[in-house]
């Protein structure tokens, strides 16, 4: 397993988040995520505009195997979704927490760092999970 | 913690992400469901089929015994090793399990029927061959691998002891035939030529690395499932059960109504169904939207019903999302599906979707 990127934060349902210079918050899934799920072949991405809240619905992600939904871990608006995936979606499965980002939230507030889990957390997490 | 057929450690040596496929730790994929997908349809690749299950029929009623026990009727069986393809169905016309029949001598026939209905199907199969007196005999100690591909029977040749290495090359389309200690097949469930080959547990794990030695890509359940989908062929399960008859899963073609008075079980419900005018029909669909069609997810008819699909999925061969589908009856070319709230646009097609290596709907 891969080491993972130190400057992000993580969720329990295996996202990644990344404060982007601009203010949004970069978000996809993890390396441990794409793996699970295997060969993506379809992202049904949000609208832009459109508003997220915690924990709910935000993308699907498909793979031959079968769909999987990614929550929203932030309330926010949807600033950009990342087209590229609309005809390649494996670039989720090879650069999952670069090219593969999957959406850019504009925050409607701060955002409460204690409700995700650092990177060590994430790790004892996936260490659980075995 | 599930069973472990002898290749389960090829299986962790080789990456493989293990499933629990009824009650089998089983492989899922190596890395990559689509490459093993491709190998499949453009080289060769091998399966472990272990899991599932062989049953050795003997008596001097055997014969007798299934053409009474299923369907399809083995009297189309004459020459040794032929294999005929079958449902076994409940006293409702209901599918049990779909199976391969293979002819060996006039007392002894061969059958593999699916794992995860491995108990009820030898409780029923035992039930009804005490009449016959026929014995019934699981072969757990036999493994098997299916070598699938263009390239799979001359890759997998040298396995074959040089004795019966050119009569298994020569077997034709649905035969098998003992091969030393192994039993060859030319048979399988990708739409694609090849082996399977069923063997004593302690030779497959060598066997296994020669193929993979000789190019062979091991190839998961995953890359099974989208391999026989393309293929158009049944999942049980899936696209029929003990509620479904065959005339309703695209498979009249495996009941023999002839002779008219061979009685099988199931043969009075399915007399019924046939004299009624077709409610259901099973059909094959491509989503011409962007998507992936999934199991169960609802049919819409405009103006005739709805529907189900029974098996949906990418289709890595054509790029695109195809599935199986139970169908209200009528004449129309298009549907919509419920994707999540959406109705996506699906052509009504004629399957396979392809067959050795080629796509067969147009696109």
């Amino acid at each position: 397993m891969s080491e993972l990127p130190g400057d992000l934060l993580y969720t329990k349902d295996h996202e990644w988040l990344r404060r982007e210079d601009d203010g949004t918050v970069s978000i996809g899934v993890t390396d441990h995520a794409q793996a699970a799920l295997g060969d993506l072949v379809y992202v049904e991405l949000p609208e832009v505009g459109q508003d997220v809240t915690e924990g709910g619905d935000m993308a699907v992600v498909e793979s031959v195997k079968a769909a999987s939904d990614v929550y929203s871990p932030i309330d926010g608006i949807v600033a950009a979704v990342n087209d590229v995936l609309a005809d390649d979606p494996e670039t989720i499965n090879t650069e999952p927490y670069d090219a593969g980002w999957i959406v850019k939230i504009k925050p409607s507030g701060d955002i409460d760092e204690s409700a995700l889990l650092t990177p060590d957390q994430y790790q004892a997490l996936l260490d659980e999970e075995g | 913690m599930g069973s472990k057929t002898p290749l389960y450690d090829k299986h962790v040596e080789a990456g493989a992400r293990i499933v629990d496929f009824g009650g089998w730790d089983m492989p899922l994929h190596y890395g990559s469901q689509k490459e093993e997908h491709h190998a499949v349809r453009t080289n060769a690749g091998l399966f472990d089929v272990s899991h599932m299950t062989i049953v050795d029929l003997k008596g001097e009623r055997v014969r007798d015994f299934l053409r009474y026990l299923v369907a399809n009727d083995v009297a189309k069986l004459q020459d040794a090793g032929k294999a005929l393809y079958t449902c076994m169905l409940n006293e409702n016309g209901g599918v049990i399990d779909d199976l391969i029949i293979y002819f060996m001598t006039e007392s002894w026939f061969r059958l593999v029927v699916n794992a995860a209905t491995r108990d009820k199907d030898l409780a029923w199969i035992r039930k009804q061959a005490e009449a016959f007196d026929v014995a019934v005999n699981e072969r757990a100690e036999l493994a098997m691998i299916a070598v699938q591909g263009p390239n799979a029977r001359e890759l997998a040749a040298p396995c074959i002891d040089s004795e019966w290495r050119q009569q298994a090359l020569d077997l034709k389309l649905f035969t098998g035939m003992e091969a030393g200690d192994l039993f060859v097949a030319r048979t399988g469930y990708t739409g694609e030529d090849g082996w399977e080959i069923l063997m004593p547990a302690a030779r497959a794990p060598s066997i296994w690395d020669r193929l993979v030695a000789g190019g062979v890509a091991p190839a998961g359940l995953g890359a099974r499932d989208t391999l026989r989908l393309e293929a158009a062929m049944n999942l049980y399960g899936a696209d029929m059960d003990e509620t479904i008859s065959p005339l309703e899963a695209g498979l009249a073609w495996t009941v023999a109504w002839e002779p008219a008075d061979r009685d099988f079980i199931g043969r009075k419900p399915l007399e019924v169904m046939r004299a009624n005018p077709d409610k259901r029909r099973f059909a094959g669909l491509l989503l011409e939207d962007k998507g992936v069609l999934r199991n169960h997810q609802r049919v819409v008819v405009d103006g005739v019903g709805e529907g189900e699909i029974t098996s949906g999925g990418f289709s890595p061969t054509i790029g695109r999302s195809i599935a199986l589908a139970r169908l209200p009856a009528g004449d129309y070319d298009s549907a919509h599906v419920d994707v999540r709230g959406k109705l996506l646009n699906v052509r009504i097609v004629k399957t396979p979707f392809v067959r050795n290596g080629q796509v067969r709907i147009e696109l």
